[in-house]
């Protein structure tokens, strides 16, 4: 019921995750951040089991900050998404994690790089991807509408009609999606798309607890 | 749909005159969605040794990756490269070592001997059972689309092909 995007541009790569966080059929929470801030480069998307999710990927944060710790220098996208596929493929066989992820760097040049990854450890390099249900949505759009070298501007306006279809045609509703760029300046945080998540948007304000009001 | 259907893959070897032929698909998918159409299946073991493993994508990585691994530690001990004959073994050994909880990939192997040039091809199945062929191709698994390889190569191709003719006829 999650859903995952990437998208990579000329020198940036634009990832988009949603904010909900459920429990069979009950959204737990609107405002839940599912991409963790690797490096100041690298970005790694996850969604699947909560629990593993949060401690797959804080576990492979931690380790490439000591990597740097030890040798000095951080390691390239390339080699942290390897890494993160060796930590998920020794696992698969014994206590496995149940992450789906989406892994998006720029190395020091500029040159932008998106990983996709199955919970079974597969990886690929990609141009764009997605994960959940939605990637059945996003996928298609995306082969139709996606050019190499796009600009900023191009790229954001794809993932909103990613993003559009999405809420269009799936039944869960996933009501914002949290945006990220990661370019050569660093990782810049865009404003949710379409807005932060209303939880009570049809419910007259003196309906809604006080408590609950700074959330609607 | 089987664990060695689950991504898909469709790899094909030819043996000729002084010459083997080795040939993938691209694409690894998830059940029937495309994810990607540029996944690698086919990885160079030695100069003139390939290794084609169609199977569950994240067994073809981990695999080729530890093969990659024992094949270099061979060649810095032996201090010569592997025969195509001795990789054989060294597969078979591999996946038979996890015999009751396996690598979900068949490899195909293709390559000349290093020294001689003679060709050589040779296939095992998940648990490593060697066979090797004399015959002309050795099809693989792939989701529906082995019963169609084999016959397919059957028909095309012919003792003692040349360079030029068995590089279409793999195809």
């Amino acid at each position: 019921m999650e859903c995952l995007i990437g998208i990579t541009g000329k020198d940036f790569v634009l990832m988009a995750s949603d904010n909900l966080a459920a429990h069979s059929i009950i959204a737990i929470k609107h405002d839940t951040q599912k991409q963790f801030e690797l490096s100041d480069k690298m970005v790694m998307a996850v969604c699947g089991d909560s629990g593993d999710m949060v401690n797959y990927a804080e576990y492979i944060q931690k380790n490439l900050k000591l990597y740097e710790m030890i040798h000095g220098y951080k390691l390239t996208p390339n080699a942290a998404a390897n890494f993160s596929r060796k930590v998920l493929a020794k696992a698969l066989r014994s206590n496995p994690y149940q992450v789906n992820l989406l892994l998006g760097g720029v190395e020091d040049c500029g040159t932008p790089s998106l990983y996709f990854m199955d919970y079974l450890a597969s990886m690929t390099k990609e141009k764009f991807a997605a994960h959940g249900y939605g990637s059945f949505f996003i996928l298609s759009t995306m082969d139709r509408y996606y050019k190499d070298d796009m600009t900023r501007d191009e790229a954001l306006d794809l993932l909103k009609l990613c993003i559009k279809e999405v809420q269009s045609r799936f039944i869960v509703n996933l009501n914002s999606f949290s945006v990220k760029f990661i370019g050569k300046e660093g990782i810049t945080v865009l404003e949710n798309i379409p807005g932060s998540g209303t939880v009570h948007k049809d419910v007259p304000r003196e309906a809604i607890h006080p408590e609950l009001i700074s959330r609607a | 749909m089987s664990i060695l259907e689950y991504n898909g893959a469709s790899i094909v070897a030819m043996k000729g005159k002084n010459c083997v032929a080795i040939a993938s698909d691209k694409r690894l998918g998830i059940r029937f969605q495309t994810v990607s159409t540029d996944f690698q299946k086919i990885f160079p073991m030695g100069k003139k040794l390939y290794i084609g493993l169609p199977g569950l994508a994240t067994d073809v990585m981990t695999f080729a990756n530890e093969l990659k691994f024992h094949t270099n530690l061979y060649q810095l001990q032996e201090n010569r490269e592997l025969t195509p004959k001795t990789f054989l073994s060294m597969v078979s050994n591999f996946l038979y070592k996890r015999r009751f909880g396996p690598y979900f990939v068949e490899p195909v192997i293709a390559g000349l001997d290093p020294t001689t040039d003679e060709p050589f091809i040779a296939s095992t199945d998940l648990i490593g059972c060697p066979m090797v062929t004399d015959a002309l191709s050795c099809p693989a698994r792939a989701w529906s689309s082995c019963t169609v390889c084999v016959r397919l190569c059957t028909s095309l191709t012919r003792a003692q092909m040349s360079c030029s003719s068995a590089s279409p006829s793999v195809s």
